[in-house]
């Protein structure tokens, strides 16, 4: 057993309002520099939806992640032999066209447009050459289009839906849809880290974050290519890929990343996850059916006295396995079982696992009128607008039972409060449909604490990170008093 | 031999090289160590998929197949002259690096026309990449000159270059092997040490940073802060 530590996240989709604050928060913070407008780091899809970029889902077309071939783990868009020859060309590159043109617009036009019968205009500019733009999308073009046949139509997930769980999604006034917020992962197998030939791209030991040495990058491109999620975005200014970085600045001073601190809905969970490194191969290999129960396994319990003796012998410090200890992940992950991997299907064991959306419409529709088709107070999770087939490919690696058990215990829960609180739902009732759906009233209840009334401590256990020990080990702090200090000193020049 | 073109083969066959070659090694060290973001490829591709693929794989391909031609003469002219004392095996060398060489050539004028014509790639062009461009189109259509004009460059180069470049990198630099040879030779040698003269100051940089590691490391990279190092 090699345990090591992640910080892990959960998001709960059925509470995404769809606001895109974190979004913002983000770009505020990171990518609002030359050669980075166009990238999201945190991004919110309509589902379904083709995304962002068009259609990253689709791995027929874009080649990320990892495939089984023979037993062996392979990339899908590279692998040692062909590093060689992707170099000059990477055959699976996308570019810019996938995602959007960044633009501004031409404010000052408005003060120095010369007098005249019109009013004038700001029109809108490249943000990249400064020419005139005719902009054809952007980032979030298809924003609430649930119904839409150019996006929604589009969505890689729709695969092996039959016509009819099609139709359902257009049942009522074509409203069915929900939010998708993506960060990345942060994986166990990360496949942009497998892919750079520079070994520029790392995951962090002490907390597992995938980050990527601005230094070490040489532009080959590989890891855009190999990252299903398309988390890796090149800089076409400074010549450098860029990443999601968690906000590590802020996790190591004991805040939330910005994205989960802004966020509106409380949706989203941050904690510490101990696993079992050495089984990270033979469990990304495993059949597509099993992989999410595969993930699920090389997760540790903190509190198993073997498991923090194993922890402690690799150096994990007693107050990241406390924090383990009390995490949230870890709770909706493993004990709970409601939070499922995205695509676990591309085999980079992402660490950020979504609560499936209950998406609670109970009607359909019946000679143009809107009925209901269920006598149950919450309708039955078979006849959701959502197909249970959707939800499968999107969060289940296809496989059904497991978005079936997710959704059962949150029904669950939803009768065992409404018991409680309304009393139009006897206890036995309440009882009845706990025992269903694999669920204790003790859990139920601290599912409900922790989805409706969690508090900021709640929802984000961050441990202490030492990197006062770390930057000890590397340098002497007195060195640099009355320094500029040490690091990255200079702006992200662009070189020669 | 009139002084004149004396003094200018002084100059350039025996101050430009080792004004190139200290230039050479000196910047590319110290950018190395204090400005090492800017060793980057600068790729484009991300800007311009298409006409990219045309440029750049030709080039690279023909440049590299070429520039190992150089070297090899260079370490071993007289494996090369004795390869090329059967005519057959003269010809499949100078056939091929020929082919290559005009590989280089017509993905060469690709990637500037591209560079040139396309509105997003002029964003990322710098001045400094138009003199690289400028300098490696005249050395390449310099080389196919030569090659076509003076055959067989393989064998004279094993008998007057390699003796030559050999003298200057042990510091005793014997122009009596240069001075006699044609201009288009000439300047391609010239052409050459200003490639090497401006290596440091432009993106060529990425070619020493070419990341053969990879061909042996484990696919994923972990790196530890608290971890003390295993000694």
């Amino acid at each position: 057993m090699n345990v090591r530590s992640q910080i892990s996240m959960v998001f709960h989709l059925d509470k995404c309002i769809g606001c895109h604050t974190c979004s913002i928060a983000c770009k505020n913070i990171w990518t609002d520099r030359k050669g980075a407008e166009y990238m999201w780091w945190n991004n919110v899809e309509t589902k379904p939806g083709t995304g962002f970029p068009t259609a990253w889902e689709d791995q027929e077309k874009y080649n990320g992640g990892w495939v089984v071939d023979d037993g062996e783990l392979k990339l899908r868009s590279t692998s040692k032999a062909k590093t060689v020859f992707n170099m000059f060309h990477h055959p699976n590159m996308p570019t810019m066209d996938d995602y959007y043109e960044p633009w501004t617009y031409d404010y000052q036009h408005l003060f120095n447009a010369p007098e005249g019968p019109d009013q004038p205009t700001a029109v809108p500019i490249s943000m990249v050459t400064g020419e005139l733009i005719n902009i054809k999308s952007g980032p979030n073009w298809d924003d609430d289009l649930g119904g839409s046949p150019v996006y929604a139509e589009n969505d890689p997930n729709l695969d092996g839906l039959t016509d009819e769980q099609r139709q359902q999604l257009f049942a009522v006034e074509r409203l069915v849809l929900f939010y998708f917020p993506r960060i990345c992962n942060h994986c166990l197998n990360p496949s942009c880290v497998a892919s750079c030939p520079s070994g520029a791209l790392y995951k962090r030991g002490e907390d597992g974050i995938v980050l990527l040495d601005q230094n070490r990058c040489r532009a080959w491109r590989a890891c855009v290519a190999a990252c299903p999620y398309k988390k890796t975005f090149f800089n076409w200014s400074t010549g450098k890929s860029e990443k999601c970085i968690l906000c590590y600045p802020r996790l190591e001073t004991g805040q939330a990343p910005a994205c989960f601190h802004s966020c509106v809905g409380r949706i989203r969970y941050l904690g510490v996850l101990l696993y079992d490194a050495s089984r990270i191969e033979e469990v990304a290999k495993s059949p597509v059916e099993d992989l999410v129960e595969a993930q699920r396994s090389i997760i540790l319990d903190p509190n198993d006295p073997a498991v923090i003796a194993a922890a402690r012998a690799n150096g994990i410090h007693d107050s990241v396995i406390e924090s383990a200890q009390r995490s949230p992940v870890y709770k909706f992950v493993k004990e709970w079982k409601i939070a499922l991997p995205p695509h676990i299907e591309f085999r980079t064991l992402p660490m950020l696992f979504y609560v499936p959306p209950m998406a609670p419409v109970m009607a359909g529709k019946e000679n143009g009128t809107v009925k209901n088709i269920s006598e149950d107070l919450f309708h039955d999770i078979e006849e959701a607008r959502v197909p249970m087939r959707f939800l499968a490919n999107l969060l289940g690696g296809g496989n059904e039972g497991k978005v079936r058990y997710a959704l059962r215990k949150q029904k669950a829960v939803r009768w065992y409060r409404r018991a409680l609180t309304v009393g139009d739902v006897t206890d036995a009732q309440a009882a009845e449909m706990l025992a269903q759906a694999d669920c204790t009233p003790e859990e139920a209840e601290a599912i409900y604490r922790l989805t409706s009334l969690c508090t900021f401590d709640d929802r984000f256990v961050i441990p202490p990170m030492h990197r006062e020990e770390a930057i000890e080990m590397m340098e002497d702090p007195l060195e640099h008093k009355q320094n500029t200090g040490f690091g990255f000193l200079t702006g992200p020049r662009r070189g020669l | 031999m009139n002084s004149a073109s004396s003094y200018l083969d002084q100059f350039f066959f025996l101050a430009l090289p080792y004004v190139a070659l200290f230039t050479f090694f000196f910047v590319t060290i110290e950018r190395y160590r204090n400005r090492k973001f800017t060793y980057s490829s600068l790729s484009s591709q991300f800007l311009e998929n298409q006409q990219h693929f045309w440029g750049l794989v030709p080039f690279h391909y023909g440049i590299l197949v070429v520039i190992t031609g150089h070297i090899v003469a260079f370490f071993v002219p007289r494996e090369i002259l004795w390869w090329n004392s059967k005519p057959l095996r003269l010809y499949i060398l100078e056939g091929t690096a020929l082919v290559f060489a005009i590989l280089a050539a017509v993905g060469l004028i690709a990637a500037i026309v591209r560079r040139a014509n396309v509105s997003k790639m002029r964003k990322v062009t710098s001045p400094v990449d138009w003199v690289l461009f400028a300098l490696l189109l005249i050395q390449v259509l310099l080389g196919i000159e030569v090659a076509v004009r003076y055959p067989w460059g393989s064998s004279w180069f094993a008998t007057s270059l390699s003796p030559y470049l050999w003298s200057v990198v042990r510091l005793s630099p014997d122009l009596s092997y240069v001075t006699p040879l044609p201009l288009t030779v000439k300047l391609h040698i010239i052409n050459a040490f200003l490639l090497i003269l401006m290596f440091p100051f432009t993106r060529l940089v990425h070619i020493l940073v070419i990341p053969n590691p990879y061909l042996w490391r484990k696919p994923q990279v972990v790196r530890w802060y608290r971890r003390p190092v295993k000694a």
